[in-house]
């Protein structure tokens, strides 16, 4: 995975709560193994009745064609689990979220995939929307990973939490996997024990007699 | 004596494998069950690291999401859903794991096979590439949806690396009366406390409401776990969950059933163990619920009148959307808006005793005039049941498209969809902005409720209907 450690560029608001990942990366109508994730960006909700793009819809405005850092309400990402609701971040270029909340499926797939979730508390919100709205687009900020810090125009620079844990994987580009096979005699340590403790669940086997009527 | 212990703590204690450098716990996955949707990306992946599954005996694969509900489905039937069929085959076949493919006759959802197979059993972990995951909570297993990555991370390690949830317990206290069900009881909840008040918990559901649930109805109640934003929600097993198992193709069987048994019983929270956060929520004049917005906190009895425009300017905002989303007005009742689909199917409300339910409410009666309803087994073991209890023949004499089992119209993943504002009422989980199909008016409610709409042609009080 690609380290983390800061990020400069355009930060778009969409000021909304409860944003699902059906808004986010909408199922296309036509599924295909292989979705054009650019495309699936906000699919449905940058569009009017017409299927036309909609001017007016912040997505759609120029100055917030190439985003970089994603600025949104409470309970981002809520819904279901698809991971292409990051994906879709991803390739239009946004590589860091900045929510009042996010859900944690959610927060969980960002993490998997390089992008750095950011948590604000109410009061360090309002602030720093204010801020991007009136910057709209014409003057970059900046989120800095390693100072903790988002600066850009319009005040002082704003400090954020994070684990010190997933500030870490993420700054470090840990590869999930590789983290956990490090700990792979622990998974057979952990197997052979449960296979005299509950050999039930280390089997999932058929009972004789079973099989269904065809 | 040892400090009073939740039934989470008990489950997360036995699964704990080791503490990963991120901080992370990683937990053994007993069962782990794939669908169509999001495996073929992850076997990709494995393909590509040229890894393996490490263990394909405790995994199983579903064809779910892309089926047709069409009777005499083929793969083709919906033909964007092949492709992803077709690489579920290929991949399950290429580790070994066991796929319920289209026609076998144990296909279908994954949440409503698992329990019914006995491929979950109480105290296990179970993972699924799927939200709604914590259905199999019902059954006093801890049930985790996860996404294309951790599927991935799993079929390698066989565990998933996690923060530890804190716990939360909601009781809900009285009896419930006739017409008024699980489905009830979790939609008052979101409605109550909001859609994402359970983030970063795992909740047990507890309470002499909950203890009078069959096994299926719980798994109705805890399917909405995620919607409350908890990954995780379950309910601890108790001599229904047992009588439910036994004898279930995939459960101990022999001396092993009482060994299972006897460590079941201990999983339950002990006297006096403390709870990071505790709701209470009494039941006894639950009225049967239904949404009227666009999501699962928009949630109001079937008698009430949709909310008026009140609140601060952020709460007025969002209600207008959903109102006008819905195509409804403040202040305006519930009852009686016209119906023009009624959908009775999804992991939430597919399974044998949802059927009964409905089945029993229309028996000789018709769907009203300009009503296109939809009976979806969530199984195709439900299917053939419900088949040999006659009840596909009182759907279809109702009027009700009688289908093949899969997720239909929950998420419109296999082409059964509403059209632009059609309203529609639905027994599935989720009533978001174009869920069902673009500009689609979803209301979630019960199968009561559902079934109710469907004879009257508008949203309709299952109570009231003879
Ligand atoms: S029925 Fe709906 S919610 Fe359930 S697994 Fe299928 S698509 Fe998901």
């Amino acid at each position: 995975m690609q380290p983390f450690t800061s990020v400069t560029g355009v930060a778009v608001p969409l000021l909304q709560d409860d944003i699902n990942t059906d808004q986010i990366a909408p199922v296309p109508t036509q599924r295909s193994l292989k979705p054009d994730y650019k495309d699936l960006f906000f699919h449905r909700a940058r569009r009017g009745a017409d299927d036309a793009l909609d001017p007016s819809h912040v997505l759609n405005q120029p100055q917030f064609a190439a985003p970089s850092i994603f600025v949104t309400g409470r309970n981002f990402g809520c819904g279901s689990s698809r991971e292409g609701a990051v994906w879709t971040m991803m390739a239009v270029g946004v590589s860091c979220i900045i929510a009042r909340s996010i859900a944690d499926l959610y927060r969980e797939n960002c993490l998997q995939n390089g992008v750095l979730p950011i948590e604000l508390p109410d009061h360090v919100a309002d602030t720093l929307e204010k801020r991007i709205v009136t910057a709209n687009g014409a003057e970059p900020f900046t989120v800095n990973l390693e100072t903790q810090l988002i600066s850009g125009p319009g005040g002082p620079d704003i400090a954020f939490e994070i684990s010190h844990a997933d500030r870490t994987r993420l700054l470090e580009g840990l590869d999930d996997i590789g983290m956990s096979l490090k700990h792979a005699s622990e998974i057979a340590v952990w197997e052979e024990r449960a296979r005299s403790a509950s050999p039930w669940l280390q089997r999932a086997l058929r009972s004789p007699d079973t099989e269904p009527a065809k | 004596m040892n400090k009073p212990q939740t039934m989470l703590d008990k489950l997360w204690d036995a699964h704990f494998v080791a503490q990963r450098l991120d901080g992370r716990n990683m937990i053994y996955i007993d069962r782990h069950v794939l669908h169509e949707l999001h495996a073929p990306h992850a076997f990709e992946q494995l393909e590509k690291a040229k890894r393996g599954v490490r263990r394909a005996d405790l995994t199983f694969s579903m064809q779910d999401h892309t089926v047709a509900t069409k009777p005499g489905r083929t793969q083709s039937t919906n033909p964007d859903g092949e492709q992803f069929q077709v690489a579920m085959r290929e991949g399950s076949n290429r580790y070994g794991i066991r796929l319920f493919d289209l026609h076998d006759p144990e296909q279908g959802i994954s949440h409503v096979v698992a329990p019914e197979l006995g491929l979950v059993l109480p105290g296990a972990t179970h993972a699924v590439p799927d939200s709604h995951a914590c259905t199999v909570g019902g059954l006093g297993a801890l049930g985790i949806g996860c996404g294309t990555s951790e599927l991935e991370h799993i079929l390698i390690t066989q565990t998933l690396a996690m923060k530890r949830p804190k716990s939360m317990r909601i009781t809900l206290d009285g009896t419930l009366h006739p017409y008024v069900s699980a489905k009830d009881l979790s939609l008052r909840i979101l409605s109550l406390f909001g859609a994402s008040f359970g983030r970063g918990y795992a909740i047990e559901f507890a309470g002499e409401a909950v203890r009078a649930l069959s096994v299926e109805a719980r798994l109705t109640l805890c399917n909405l776990a995620i919607e409350m934003g908890s990954r995780s929600g379950f309910v601890a097993p108790d001599e229904k969950t047992f009588a439910y198992l036994k004898g279930r193709p995939y459960a101990p069987h022999g001396a092993e059933w009482e060994a299972a048994l006897a460590q079941w019983r201990t999983l339950p929270s002990d006297e006096g163990a403390n709870f990071d956060k505790e709701l209470r929520v009494d039941c006894s004049e639950l009225a049967p619920q239904i949404t009227w917005g666009t999501d699962l906190s928009q949630t109001i009895s079937v008698t009430d009148a949709v909310p008026a425009l009140d609140g601060d300017a952020e709460a007025v905002t969002k209600k207008q959307r959903a109102l006008a989303y819905m195509g409804l007005d403040p202040g305006q009742p519930i009852l009686g808006l016209k119906v023009d689909r009624v959908f009775i199917g999804s992991c939430t409300n597919a399974r044998i005793s949802d059927l009964r339910t409905a089945a029993a409410m229309i028996k000789g009666k018709r769907v009203a005039s300009g009503v296109t309803a939809m009976a979806v087994p969530g199984s195709t073991s439900v299917k053939r049941i419900a088949e040999s209890e006659g009840l596909d023949q009182i759907f279809k004499e109702a009027g009700f498209f009688w289908g093949e089992s899969g997720c239909s119209m929950c998420a419109g993943g296999n082409g059964d969809r509403g059209k632009p504002q059609e309203r529609i009422v639905s027994t599935t989980n989720r009533n978001f902005e174009g869920r069902q199909g673009k500009g689609v008016r979803t209301h979630l409610s019960g199968v009561e409720v559902a079934a109710a709409s469907a004879i009257a042609g508008v949203i309709a009080d299952p109570r009231t209907i003879g």
